[in-house]
């Protein structure tokens, strides 16, 4: 059975205009240990995918679809087991380092909470735990005492904080998003480099969020492609990024030299796509992307482009798509 | 910590002093002659002459004002020209019951508001929340005076629990005396309560929009939790600005309510002095309560710096 399984995820949120779809027809799942990259433009609905996985979405949205954690559909559950599930099964990481702290709390007191909401441990060991975690982010207690305020720290080292807060229960899942977009170029290396290893030493399965592909690339094995909150493109990161076939994506890597490699991308934020993403009510019938695209057809402005495969766990959801001779 | 705490000190005695300055010259110089301003246009030249001397008025002005600050600090500030009795025992005396009052009354109201703020707040837009506002707003529309005239008509006039005015004294034991505190203390409390309650929630709600509420939610606490653990400390300080603005009126500012209730208190001391142009009372008053408003916010300061160690300034690690 696999870790987590996303069922045609669609969320509405209230607007300026009224309630709009922000998310519509996601679907993936995830197995113990995956790592999955989910990349777009902003304001594709990254961040409203993620905080939908962790239930925290607005008062007033919609929510319909299946988020099934270990065969347990989250969206049904009453918000105690909600709670009991948030930072203990599922751990998250904000983009904004700078304001995700609480400003009048000690670090130390920040990283222990969820400790004490979830695990029972005596005070002493609490602590212990605390400073464990506080020895792998990189911020040991011996240099950085517990009793740090937020203020008293950098963004880099608030981000790490963040870090140790999310994973501190031991989680399953750990949601990363753009955990980097507001760092030093020096730090995010850094910040990544943690994510990744603890990742990978604890088994937990991460979502890693970014509109930087590299960061994608050097993180995740399988990627979504977002545009306007609908998966465009879905795969393994090999596949999708040798083969892309969206038009869409590729013009994501045409914002970057060196097409080609995967490894030796560039960072460079997504900005060579001609046009602007439609505004959420102002979204066309048919494929939402047709406007900006130079490979439309007359089909793409009428009806929703369905899901071709393209290989084996590689998706497109478009009705031209990219091949190989395309791209030479 | 202690650099902060030197300099606010600092600030305090300076801002004291210039106080004492502005008064000096405001009351004391630009008025020209304050014996004649005292006894009117009418007096004879030889109780004018009389009066400047008793005054020291015939001394340089720097002499007056030096004079002035030390019997501040030692508390000697003459005889006043009305009531016949030192100054400072005359003021001391209104204090006793000014001082209690306003601690009663501010003690009530946040009693009173910062629970119905939260309330109102964890509630948002449900029908308890609209209860709490609607309270409040009628509470903030209700004039002082005629709020004070119905507890007395309910109370005193009706129901004879408690006396209408007047007070007791301390000399009749401290039963006596909080039962004349009380009605002014309702009428007093509650309009602030109002206006306190309504600060609270605003500050909550906008507290609990902020980003480290959404991460402290997902690290599993209830709202209820984050409310309390996280929001609450964050909101006070907006509720401590108010609280401290409504304890400098409430030291001075009673006048109508002490009226009401017949209450010997500093804001009717205030309203004699000047009507009977009593200088010397007026001016040590004045100062006084300019005196109190600024130490109200030295004390709001140092509460700044206790629920926000980013307003400590100083030291970074
Ligand atoms: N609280 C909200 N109320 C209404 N609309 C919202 C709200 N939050 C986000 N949206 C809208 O939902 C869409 C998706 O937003 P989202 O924050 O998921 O984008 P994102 O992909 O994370 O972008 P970024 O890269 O800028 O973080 C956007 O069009 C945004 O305007
Ligand atoms: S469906 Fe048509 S418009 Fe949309 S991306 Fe494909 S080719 Fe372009
Ligand atoms: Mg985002």
């Amino acid at each position: 059975m696999a870790l987590l399984q996303v069922q045609d995820l669609c969320v509405t949120l209230n607007t300026a205009h009224g309630p709009q779809e922000v998310i519509s027809h996601i679907n993936f799942s995830m197995e113990a240990g995956d790592k999955m990259g989910i990349v777009g433009e902003s304001g594709c609905g990254k961040s409203i995918t993620a905080l939908a996985l962790m239930s925290l979405l607005p008062r007033d949205s919609q929510t319909r679809g299946k988020i099934i954690l270990e065969g347990r559909d989250i969206l049904k559950l009453n918000s105690n087991k909600i709670c009991s599930i948030r930072g203990n099964r599922i751990g998250m990481i904000f983009q904004e380092p700078m304001t995700a702290l609480n400003p009048v709390k000690q670090i130390g007191a920040q990283v222990s909470e969820s400790i004490y909401l979830h695990l029972k441990l005596t005070r002493k060991q609490t602590l212990e735990r605390v400073s464990e975690l506080m020895d792998k982010v990189g911020l040991p207690v011996s240099k950085f005492g517990l009793n740090l305020y937020p203020h008293q720290l950098s963004g880099g080292q608030r981000q790490r904080v963040m870090i140790a807060m999310a994973i501190a229960c031991n989680p399953e899942i750990l949601i990363a998003d753009e955990p980097t977009t507001a760092l030093d170029v020096t730090v995010q290396e850094q910040i990544l480099d943690l994510i990744r290893d603890l990742a990978d030493s604890s088994g937990m399965a991460l979502i890693i969020i970014s509109h930087d592909l590299g960061v994608i690339a050097q993180t995740a094995e399988n990627v979504m492609v977002m545009y306007t909150g609908q998966s465009v493109e879905m795969g393994s990161t090999m596949d999708v990024f040798q083969n892309m076939s969206h038009p869409y994506t590729y013009g994501l890597f045409s914002a970057i030299p060196h097409v080609g490699s995967s490894v030796q991308l560039d960072r460079k934020r997504l900005n060579s796509i001609p046009g602007q993403v439609p505004e959420l009510h102002l979204r066309p019938r048919g494929c939402n992307f047709a406007d900006r695209c130079s490979r439309a057809l007359k089909i793409c402005k009428d009806k929703e482009p369905m899901a071709t495969r393209v290989a084996d766990h590689h998706q497109v959801w478009c009705y031209h798509p990219l091949t190989c001779e395309d791209k030479k | 910590m202690r650099i902060f705490l030197a300099k606010r000190v600092f600030t305090l005695i300076l801002t004291l002093l210039v106080a004492t300055l502005v008064v000096f010259v405001v009351l004391e110089i630009l008025p020209g002659d304050p014996a004649s301003v005292m006894l009117g246009i009418n007096a004879e030249t030889e109780t004018l002459n009389a009066l400047r001397e008793e005054l020291g008025l015939n001394r340089p002005v720097w002499v007056r004002y030096t004079h002035w600050v030390a019997d501040l600090i030692t508390g000697n500030l003459g005889i006043s020209y009305t009531y016949d009795v030192p100054v400072s025992e005359l003021i001391l005396s209104r204090l006793t019951v000014s001082f209690p009052l306003a601690l009663l009354a501010m003690t009530l109201s946040t009693l009173i508001a910062i629970p119905l703020g939260i309330l109102a707040a964890s509630n948002h837009n449900k029908p308890m929340d609209f209860l709490v506002m609607s309270f409040s707003q009628i509470g903030i529309a209700i004039p002082n005076f005629w709020f004070a005239m119905l507890l007395t008509l309910l109370f005193s006039v009706t129901l004879r629990l408690l006396p209408a005015g007047g007070f007791a004294g301390w000399d009749a034991g401290i039963g006596p005396v909080l039962k004349s505190f009380l009605l002014p203390t309702i009428a007093l409390a509650l309009p602030q309560a109002a206006i306190l309650a309504r600060v609270t929630r605003s500050a909550l709600l906008e507290v609990l929009q902020e980003d480290f509420i959404r991460t402290a939610r997902a690290k599993g606490i209830t709202n209820q939790g984050a409310l309390w653990k996280h929001a609450l400390r964050n909101a006070l300080i907006p509720v401590v600005t108010i609280m401290g603005l409504q304890f400098s009126f409430l030291l001075a500012g009673t006048i109508i309510i002490e009226n009401v209730f017949y209450l010997p208190g500093i804001g009717r001391l205030i309203f004699q002095a000047i009507s009977q142009r009593d200088l010397i009372v007026v001016k040590n008053l004045v100062i006084l309560l300019a005196g109190a408003v600024i130490v109200i916010n030295f004390m709001v300061d140092l509460l700044y710096a206790v629920i926000d160690p980013r307003l400590r300034g100083g030291q970074d690690v």
